[in-house]
């Protein structure tokens, strides 16, 4: 990566000396005799100079990654009913709070967060978790705002967004800790229980004085009396829940071998005679302990609805009565009420335009990638943003019933209701327990006719030996050890059942605005002069429009002349006086029905949104618009195919727009849906869930993979086996999906697939390990010549093999990205 | 041999001050994050602001 900062510094330099990056030609913007490949690295590389953070630049281990920034004001996070929901004032007088933030993946990331503080004077600290990129800020009330640390936050891109997990999150940070605690008091004594026993066996071939092996069977009894009753006391009272629900799982035999074990152990240690198991039992509770640790941590949380629809809907939303305009919290909006929403607002609210006529953004609800024209009387939805001239709106529903909320309730209910994905070892584990039980009662009626003081023992060392240890961490073991691995790709695999649902090839849905393509509206073709782009910049320097905006970023090197006399027709385009030309840009027939002649030197792609120029009176010029596809994206979606993916497109945007992305990446049109409103993207992929083929007669189904960004996607993300959110997504899609891929677009796609199925092949092995130790233990315990020392080598060697492996196995590549 | 029945016993009650060192550590917070604080050693501490 240094190599990038040395080459960055000649002004030819074709990589960006922020993220390092190829620099595209046509947007290659140059200041303080960088390069840089966009307005998101040069303003972040500034902010990160002139904050004295140059060492960035040294980092090591720094990942390649465009800058990707809203340009946000965040002031609704200075606002009193933001404050109440989420800052907390400590008693030094500073302010706290919780930020989520988006496109944070590596050590640089912690590295450039934390010294935030630096940048923003009055922020006091910044403390990132990287692996749940959750930043928590201090900072003084006095001397900043949380706004402007929010903003120099997005600038350097990372965009913060509410954080509102945060009560859930401390539900399940102190349940992590009582099972840490627990696994730590378990294990201190299962190590010393194992000393002691230790010492027994010795004692047990080379003799050892009577009162001696007395006081270790009693100090082992006594070690092993807390673990059962504290730290151990979960299997019992989860085997006590099945059985009352008429059901067998783990628990089941688990309780009754600790049971028995520390029955039998109480016992002979009582009456001075026998084998004493209590080593296995201190053991066996330590070991599946740390099972059952590593499992919680690979699940994730269902989503919550209500703080989605906060984290999407603004915090405020101004409010007209009797003509006063009053900034009111988004809780309080009510239908009947009438808004005032300015250019850059997001909707708080459905309802109809009762004045005013504007454009909309549409992006975050319907995936559309145009903006949408609305005048008096247009039906307009919560979470679309105002992209043009202020509007009044009549709130027609609001809250939860709006059509976003709606959706988020769909989210939730998806990911609630997901018919769980039943593991192997949980669909085996059934099995397991009756097989085990009918053995050790066969293995009583058998020994009872030939010697019954023998048969319990037995059957003790029967339940002892088949100890589940290994069969019970193989899974989360190995899912576990993958989910790390993976996470230093910039996979974030949020559900371990991801990894198992993941092992065939299946249907792959793919979401186009922002998953596959940029997400943003560029120049892609343009015929015209060199004069014709000084006029067009000059006009468009003064407007709002994603056209205006797209035109500045492809031609940040053009000098422009003033322009005069500008004027912005609403969903037609920009007049103006420039050096002494009328010019004229925007819509075809807008600027057809104003100049005599001149024509298009041919009409463009058709997925693309065509822009005629005009100076004085004569068509000189035309551009297309349209949303280019992200690198790399056609090389992965046929590397996909190759491995037996059937890859589809699913996308809000118009038909033609899909069908032209379709035909780039080399898919069937047949193959791609466009004007798919969200309801509609949902129930495509519930239909394809049910028509689904299994992989084998009787075997799990194929699984149905849908791949998104925005709250358009995340009904669809959360009804698919397996849903993936990718960079940028809002936070609707992160909630919903079972995998989050921080490097943005699909590259990683086929790293996710190929992960999840060595995964799945580790498992099964560690799988067969378990039960072939439990099957030759079961044949030995049977006939009656396991000894103590034999069941205390097998139960920990299976469990060791499983761990051994499970750290072995290939899954994803070690390294970082 | 006999002195077994005091060391024992001793080294039991270190166990138990170390499990409860090791409980409060967990119970504060301290198992929380795992990976970012390992990232964070390998950088230095933050130079002072300056101009470039």
């Amino acid at each position: 990566m240094t190599a990038t900062v040395d080459a960055s510094r000649g002004v030819a330099a074709t990589s960006c000396a922020h993220c390092g990056l190829d620099v595209l030609p046509a947007e290659r913007r140059i200041s303080d005799g960088r390069t840089y490949c966009c307005a998101g690295c040069e303003t972040a590389a500034t902010i990160i100079r002139q904050s004295g953070l140059g060492d960035f630049y040294a980092l090591p281990d720094r990942r390649s990654e465009r800058v990707v920034t809203t340009g946000r004001e965040y002031t609704e996070f200075d606002h009193d009913s933001f404050a109440a929901a989420h800052v907390t004032r400590t008693s030094a007088g500073l302010d706290e709070a919780a930020l989520y933030l988006e496109g944070v993946h590596c050590a640089s990331c912690v590295w450039l967060v934390e010294r935030v503080p630096l940048a923003v004077p009055g922020a006091v600290r910044a403390e990132l978790d990287v692996t749940r990129a959750i930043v928590h800020l201090a900072w003084d009330p006095q001397r900043t705002t949380l706004s402007a640390i929010a903003r120099c936050l997005d600038r350097l891109g990372y965009p913060p967004h509410a954080y509102r997990g945060r009560r859930a999150d401390e539900v399940r940070r102190a349940e992590e800790r009582v099972m840490l605690t627990r696994i730590g008091i378990a294990g201190a004594i299962a190590a010393n229980v194992m000393t002691i026993a230790l010492a027994l066996y010795s004692g047990f071939f080379s003799g050892m004085d009577g009162e001696f092996v007395r006081y270790f069977r009693w100090l082992s009894l006594a070690l092993v009396t807390p673990a059962l009753i504290w730290p151990g006391r979960g299997f019992f009272t989860g085997a006590v829940a099945a059985l009352r629900a008429g059901r067998l799982n783990m628990d089941v035999p688990i309780a009754i071998a600790l049971a028995a074990g520390y029955a039998q152990g109480a016992v002979n240690t009582w009456r001075d005679s026998g084998p004493i198991y209590l080593d296995a039992v201190g053991a066996l509770i330590f070991l599946l302990l740390v099972g059952r640790y590593l499992q919680h941590r690979a699940q994730r949380g269902a989503a919550d609805a209500a703080a989605l629809l906060g984290a999407l809907a603004p915090a405020t939303a101004r409010v007209i009565e009797n003509g006063v305009v009053r900034e009111l919290p988004s809780e309080a909006v009510l239908p009947g009420m009438l808004l005032d929403v300015r250019a850059g607002d997001t909707l708080a609210a459905d309802g109809v335009v009762e004045r005013g006529s504007t454009s909309l953004d549409l992006a975050l609800l319907t995936g559309e990638s145009r903006p949408v024209a609305v005048a008096v009387g247009t039906k307009v939805f919560a979470g679309t943003t105002n992209l043009s001239s202020p509007i009044e709106v009549r709130v027609e529903e609001s809250g939860m019933t709006s059509r976003l909320g709606r959706l988020l309730r769909d989210v939730e209910l998806g990911s609630r209701e997901r018919a769980p994905v039943v593991l192997l070892a949980d669909r085996m584990s059934s099995y397991f327990v009756a097989a085990v039980l009918v053995l050790a009662i066969v293995t009583v009626g058998l020994w009872w006719s030939v010697d019954p003081s023998a048969a319990l023992d037995h059957a003790i060392a029967l339940l002892v030996v088949t100890c589940p240890c290994a069969l019970a961490m193989a899974t989360p073991l190995s899912v576990t050890v993958a989910i790390g691995r993976a996470a230093r790709r910039g996979i974030l695999i949020k559900s371990g059942h991801a990894l198992e649902a993941l092992t065939a090839s299946g249907t792959l849905y793919l979401d186009k605005t922002g998953t596959i393509t940029e997400g943003r509206l560029a120049l892609e073709e343009w015929r015209g002069s060199e004069e014709a782009r000084t006029f067009v910049l000059a006009l468009e320097r003064h407007s709002r429009h994603p056209i205006a905006a797209a035109f500045a970023a492809s031609w940040s090197d053009v000098a422009a002349p003033d322009a005069t006399e500008v004027r912005e027709v609403l969903g037609a385009g920009i007049e103006g006086v420039v050096a002494g030309h009328e010019v004229l840009v925007g819509r075809p027939t807008w600027v057809r029905e104003r100049v005599q002649g001149g024509g298009p030197v041919r009409a463009p792609r058709r997925e693309l949104t065509p822009v005629l120029v005009a100076v004085d009176g004569h068509i000189v010029a035309q551009a297309g618009f349209g949303d280019p596809l992200r690198p790399g994206a056609r090389a992965a979606v046929e590397s996909l195919i190759r491995s037996g993916w059937e890859v589809r497109l699913l996308s809000g945007d118009t038909t033609e727009v899909v069908e032209g992305i379709a035909l780039e990446l080399g898919l069937d049109h047949s193959r791609a849906e466009g004007g798919a409103t969200p309801e509609r993207k949902r129930e495509v992929i519930r239909a394809a869930r049910a028509y689904a083929l299994p992989l084998h007669r009787g075997g799990a189904l194929r699984p149905v993979v849908m791949v998104g960004d925005g709250v358009n996607d995340a009904a669809a993300i959360s009804a698919a086996t397996v849903g993936v959110a990718v960079r940028g997504g809002a936070e609707a899609s992160l909630a919903a999906a079972d995998v989050y891929l921080a490097r943005g677009g699909i590259g990683a796609l086929g790293e996710l697939f190929d992960g999840a199925r060595r995964t799945t092949a580790i498992i099964r092995r560690n799988m067969l390990i378990a039960l072939g130790y439990n099957a030759i233990g079961v044949a030995l315990a049977m006939m009656g010549i396991i000894d103590p020392l034999f069941a205390a080598i097998l139960m920990p060697a299976s469990s060791l093999t499983v761990v051994l492996f499970a750290w072995q196995g290939r899954t994803f590549p070690r390294s970082a990205a | 041999m006999s002195v077994l029945f005091v060391l024992v016993p001793v080294a039991l009650v270190l166990v138990g001050v170390f499990a409860a060192a090791y409980a409060w550590s967990a119970r504060s917070g301290q198992f929380d994050d795992l990976t970012t604080p390992a990232m964070r050693v390998l950088h230095e501490d933050p130079a002072r602001p300056e101009e470039h």
